[in-house]
């Protein structure tokens, strides 16, 4: 019964595809695998949306939307109908093929990172060997897209957003690289199941999630804090600057476009917190061994709620960062922890079992964080401002 | 050391979510169409007339006298004076405007026409719910839109009101002041004459020009 209720989307497949010829049967269930993601990921998309302004109102002391349907729940699907049904303009003096090929670009490499990402126990489309390397070519490819639509529009909010959220997103992309290396260098894989396996284990109670290690603990606050500027989330937002840019990079968009960016914002949030989950919090395993009865796509989906309830609680906190501040804390802070990080992943791989290891890279790590923190992020003696004028 | 801000910062917006859902204060909002607050009460959207008695018509403190019409910077106000007098709110016989039409659409709230009024007969209305679909005829208010009587005055500025109740109050007591003793002024004098009958001059000391 409980294997029953853990296994539901993989016998459903299963049942399905039995009515079909066998030479038809592994395309169908590719095919059905990729409707179940296509389908699946976007409701949540819609249920983070009125989550995050529900949230972010609630945090401000206001109601949030609360005019359709009860508590405003049925508000997405006005939104989709307001954004279906609007105009869609297309700038007169833009690139008009590569205006339409950016966010069907974006959306596109979006959706491929989660063909590899583990929902569940059985549930990937695609078990790769190297899947993790295939989620960050995926991840990284969503760049050239930001930098068609900020070129193609020919607008120079538009190309400033793109160029910002290029700059940043190239910063970031190291540390998110570097963050998981700690988890595969452990591990031994790039394969997301068997990183999942390899944190499937207990001893009493409690799992072994790498987030319960020292490295693990600080390689995933560097992911996370990547994770958030790869996305474009406040406060690392600045390519779509409101005060400064309009909208950014998809200033010259509208309609149904513009939902497809803001959709493919969202499932970038999605699925780079599934990859988080899946690197450091054990992926589809139970937080302990008593409730493991619980399906695991169950385990997957929560953690995946909490990471976005995360994003949309720093967002609701945080005020956004200015361009050198963002650039300093990605080179002069993050990098560096990340490095020594993996240096200290190094030493907890070889110094064996036992309570000394946990002891010396404790240490090391908190010491980093402390000398950083300070030396890293010190301010710049700036002298007063100076103007020359023309003769 | 680093991130102890966030950490504050994130447990002051943790408080102010939990909060709003535990306590009504926090939720400033007042949701409009449902639940609405009272106007301040120097609050001031567009004019109105006044009106004392029961009957609109015959209570208008207006007399036409115009100032209003020509005091307006935008000129929205127009009105038509009548041929004929009716008594005011003191009975005397006054003019009174057959026609006062106001449009709203090109009012702009300056209360200039209030304050020019000698009358008291126009005030700063708070009433804001105004959309109309018919943007000529429908923003163009007239006499019978504009009368709101002088309870309504009340119940929308009371303090001004009561200052204005009390100043035509005192006006109207030194008129009827001095309508009594005009009256007995004029009384004495026939009284004087009919006294004296005889003399050929019919001395007055005092009083009398009413």
């Amino acid at each position: 019964m409980i294997d029953k209720a853990d296994q539901i989307f993989v016998l459903l497949q299963h049942w399905l595809i039995s009515f079909l010829p066998a030479a038809l049967q592994q395309p169908a269930a590719v095919l059905l695998g990729v409707i179940g993601i296509i389908s699946a990921f976007p409701a949540l998309f819609a249920i983070t949306t009125i989550f995050e302004r529900k949230g972010l109102a609630r945090i401000q002391n206001r109601f949030g939307p609360n005019r359709v349907g009860p508590f405003g729940v049925l508000q997405p699907l006005a939104d989709a109908v307001k954004s279906l049904t609007k105009e869609d303009i297309v700038p007169a003096s833009s690139n008009a093929f590569v205006h339409f090929l950016a966010p069907v670009g974006l959306v596109t490499a979006v959706f491929m990172g989660f063909a590899v990402l583990p929902v569940g126990r059985n549930m990937v489309l695609v078990d790769m060997d190297s899947g993790l390397l295939f989620f960050f070519a995926m991840g990284a490819s969503t760049e050239v897209s930001i930098f068609m639509a900020g070129w193609s529009s020919r607008n120079k909010y538009s190309l400033l957003g793109a160029m910002r959220a290029v700059a940043q997103m190239i910063s970031y992309e190291v540390v998110l690289l570097l963050s998981s290396v700690a988890v595969v260098m452990v591990s031994g894989s790039l394969s997301l199941t068997k990183i999942v396996e390899a944190q499937n284990h207990y001893t009493g109670v409690f799992p072994h999630w790498y987030i319960f290690t020292p490295w693990g603990l600080a390689a995933f606050l560097m992911y996370a804090i990547a994770a958030m500027a790869e996305t474009n989330r406040s406060p690392f937002d600045l390519p779509e600057g409101e005060s400064e840019l309009v909208a950014g990079y998809f200033t010259e968009y509208s309609g149904f476009k513009f939902a497809l960016f803001f959709l493919g914002e969202y499932l970038a949030m999605l699925s780079i917190s599934g990859l988080g989950a899946t690197l450091f919090l054990g992926g589809w395993s139970a937080p302990f061994s008593f409730l493991t009865f619980i399906p695991s796509w169950v385990w997957f989906f929560s953690k995946v709620v909490l990471s976005i309830f995360v994003f949309i609680w720093i967002r609701g906190t945080l005020p956004r960062l200015r361009q050198d501040q963002l650039m300093n804390f990605a080179w002069k802070f993050v990098l560096p922890f990340t490095l020594i990080d993996l240096f200290v992943t190094a030493l907890w791989r070889f110094m064996g079992e036992g309570l000394p290891r946990w002891i010396v890279c404790s240490a090391i790590l908190l010491a980093a964080y402390f000398v950083m923190g300070r030396a890293g992020l010190r301010r710049g003696r700036i002298g007063p401002r100076s103007y020359r004028y023309a003769e | 050391m680093l991130g102890k801000g966030i950490l504050k910062g994130m447990a002051e917006t943790a408080k102010n979510f939990a909060g709003s859902y535990v306590s009504k204060e926090r939720l400033t909002t007042v949701e409009y169409p449902e639940e609405r607050i009272a106007p301040a009460e120097n609050a001031r959207v567009f004019p109105f007339l006044v009106y004392d008695t029961d009957n609109w018509e015959a209570g208008l403190r207006c007399v036409a006298c115009q100032i209003c019409e020509k005091e307006c910077p935008p000129k929205c106000i127009y009105i038509e004076k009548s041929k004929d007098k009716k008594p005011d709110y003191v009975g005397k016989q006054q003019f009174y405007p057959t026609r006062f039409d106001i449009d709203i659409s090109v009012c702009m709230s300056c209360q200039i026409c209030v304050e020019v009024c000698p009358f008291e007969a126009i005030k700063m209305n708070t009433e804001f719910e105004l959309a109309t679909d018919d943007r000529f005829g429908g923003l163009l208010l007239d006499r019978s839109q504009l009368a709101k009587s002088n309870e309504y005055y009340h119940q929308i500025h009371p303090t001004e009101a009561a200052e204005v109740d009390a100043r035509l109050a005192e006006e109207k007591a030194k008129l009827d002041a001095k309508a009594k003793a005009a009256e007995a002024a004029a009384a004495k004098a026939l009284a004087d004459k009919a006294a004296a009958p005889a003399s050929p001059t019919p001395a007055k000391p005092e009083g009398g020009q009413s």
